[in-house]
């Protein structure tokens, strides 16, 4: 697009512009993620890189037998059901409500989204304190209120310790779903509510016809983004159990950095992680045709 | 839509459901400030004492005193300044070029940014190590930065992108139509409209680096370890000592949530954009 004014336009001066961060993403990002899938092919153990032999696909045959490997999977597709579900439905509910009118709303927005700023380490450090056996208060509330009779070792527990996590994620991420479908609902005008009101519509069937149709975009965005952050995100399960009991809470990056990690197999933690990339292709995929279709505009 | 209900029943429907969600999601925080101001004593009480009787900053004290949590503070404001210096000194002219300029493959490129900040953390993290290993960059503060570029880059690019896109073209033209350079142009007429959106991406980068626990505790050892990486070895090393823990876990909070309500207004407008528009 060459007008009159950029006469001092030259092919190559976007190529300048970019440089520096093509440069840097190459090194930082490509290069490691092209190393992957040559460590995924390598038997390859830290201590000994020297050592390091090409074994073909032999770590993906290794992990489909690998019954941790299937333990984790399972969980993770728990853990991206569970966790983006219930966000999502909390989010919802919270920016439906956001969106009336009460003269101290401004305030509720604003802190509402404090969770989310908040990091990982201190998400699980919260959350592990509060889940104490000995002296934790969720224990003491639920004891209290005659709940339950006896503390419960939340994170302790094999059957208890996945949901116990999961609750502490959905509680840090429902305010992004309920910012985004907030911002959503302030763009629906105001005369469709208005034309349904003579029409003589109720507020479900006006939830139903007007509402939600109007913001099944977003959401649809907002989910897949979603789903690609909580299927990578390991932190929060790293700091409260590392993983355990057993293989309780392990899901699939989070065995793959417990692989490369504490056993120092780099080449079976790639091919994990290889894994898990491939597997969430379809999920980001999907939301990139979504986030990009504007680009051309 | 005008609300015809009566304030009682408003209260009942909205105010109080609301009130509910604000607990649910302030509580934790404001457990854990309350826990790092109680005395010892008071934390191993059976049934669990809510409030403070006697309100206490000795675990702030012996935290900064005792451990090496003061000079942890520093090197994650070192990191996260440094992450988002350098994140926007490259992202601002991509970015200027995305928004400006039509020219082959700009598409893919962006897609392409778009892609690599949906990248699983465990597909970079192991030759990330690997790499500053042998660049012999592990535990310097450039390592862990260029860690945390992984993701501040492409992030920044695309939040800069859509800020540079609200600024009409017309301005540029016409500062060159009068003479000015593309540099000056930039320099003089674009930068200053797009300053705010500059400094929001700047301080969410700051945010995310400080926040930021995975690359960190693998690219940093004991001379720039990060309050984040160092609080987590804390809950380790000192298990039942849950007012110090909480003492840095507020200390590490407290900055974050006052940066994250100072810019939230922009913030959630730049990161919501893309899901909004349609």
């Amino acid at each position: 697009m060459i007008t009159s004014a950029h006469n001092s336009f030259s092919r190559w001066t976007p190529a300048w512009f970019l440089a520096p961060a093509l440069a840097i993403t190459a090194a930082i990002v490509l290069v490691p993620a092209v190393q992957t899938i040559w460590l995924s092919l390598h038997d390859y153990l830290l201590y000994e890189p020297d050592a390091a032999t090409f074994i073909g696909l032999r770590n993906f045959a290794a992990i489909l037998q690998d019954e941790v490997f299937w333990i984790s999977l399972g969980h993770s597709a728990i853990w991206i059901v569970g966790v983006v579900g219930l966000q999502f439905l909390l989010g919802l509910g919270t920016a439906l409500l956001l969106n009336q009118s009460f003269w101290w709303r401004g305030f509720a927005r604003a802190l509402v989204v404090v969770p989310w700023a908040l990091p990982s380490v201190i998400i699980g450090l919260m959350w592990t304190w509060m889940y104490d056996f000995n002296v934790g208060v969720l224990n003491d509330m639920l004891v209290r209120t005659g709940i339950i009779d006896a503390p419960i070792a939340w994170l302790a527990r094999p059957d208890l310790a996945l949901p116990s996590i999961m609750a502490a994620l959905i509680w840090q991420g429902f305010p992004f779903f309920a910012i985004t479908i907030l911002a959503g609902l302030q763009t629906i005008p105001s005369e469709l509510y208005e034309a349904a009101e003579i029409d003589g519509a109720n507020r479900g069937q006006m939830l139903r016809h007007i509402t939600l149709p109007s913001i099944a975009d977003v959401i649809a965005t907002a989910l897949l983004l979603r789903t690609i952050w909580v299927a990578n995100s390991l932190d929060v399960i790293l700091v409260m159990t590392g993983g355990g009991p057993g293989y309780a809470t392990h899901t699939l990056p989070l065995y793959s950095f417990v692989r490369a990690y504490n056993s120092m197999e780099f080449g079976y933690g790639a091919a994990l992680a290889l894994i898990l990339t491939l597997l969430l292709l379809t999920v980001v995929w999907l939301y990139v045709r979504r986030a990009s279709r504007d680009l051309d505009r | 839509m005008k609300d015809r209900r009566t304030k009682t029943r408003r209260f009942l429907e909205v105010e109080l459901p609301v009130l509910a969600i604000l607990v649910f999601a302030l509580a934790p925080y404001i457990w854990m400030v309350l826990t790092s101001i109680k005395p010892q004593a008071e934390l191993s009480l059976w049934p669990v004492r809510y409030l403070p009787e006697n309100a206490t900053l000795d675990h702030y004290r012996e935290l900064i005193s005792r451990t090496s949590f003061a000079g942890n503070l520093l090197n994650s404001f070192i990191i996260a300044a440094g992450a988002a210096i350098l994140g926007l000194a490259v992202s601002i002219p991509a970015a200027y070029a995305f928004s400006r300029f039509r020219f082959r493959g700009r598409r893919m490129l962006m897609t392409g940014f778009l892609v690599i900040n949906m990248f699983p953390v465990v597909l970079l993290i192991i030759p990330l190590f690997v790499l500053m290993k042998n660049l012999a960059l592990l535990d310097t503060f450039l390592g862990v930065i260029l860690g945390h570029s992984t993701f501040a880059i492409p992030f920044a690019i695309w939040m800069l992108t859509s800020y540079f896109n609200a600024i009409p073209k017309d301005l540029d033209e016409a500062a060159m139509i009068d003479g000015a350079t593309r540099v000056q142009t930039i320099r003089l007429i674009v930068l200053p409209l797009v300053a705010p959106g500059v400094v929001t991406a700047g301080i969410y980068i700051f945010i995310t680096s400080w926040n930021e626990y995975l690359f960190a505790m693998m690219l940093s050892g004991q001379s720039v370890r990060t309050v984040t990486v160092a609080l987590q070895l804390f809950i380790g090393e000192f298990t039942i000592q849950w007012g110090l823990l909480t003492a840095g876990g507020t200390l590490i909070a407290l900055p974050v949530t006052i940066l994250f309500l100072l810019v939230q207004r922009r913030l959630v407008g730049g990161l919501t954009a893309g899901a909004v528009k349609s």
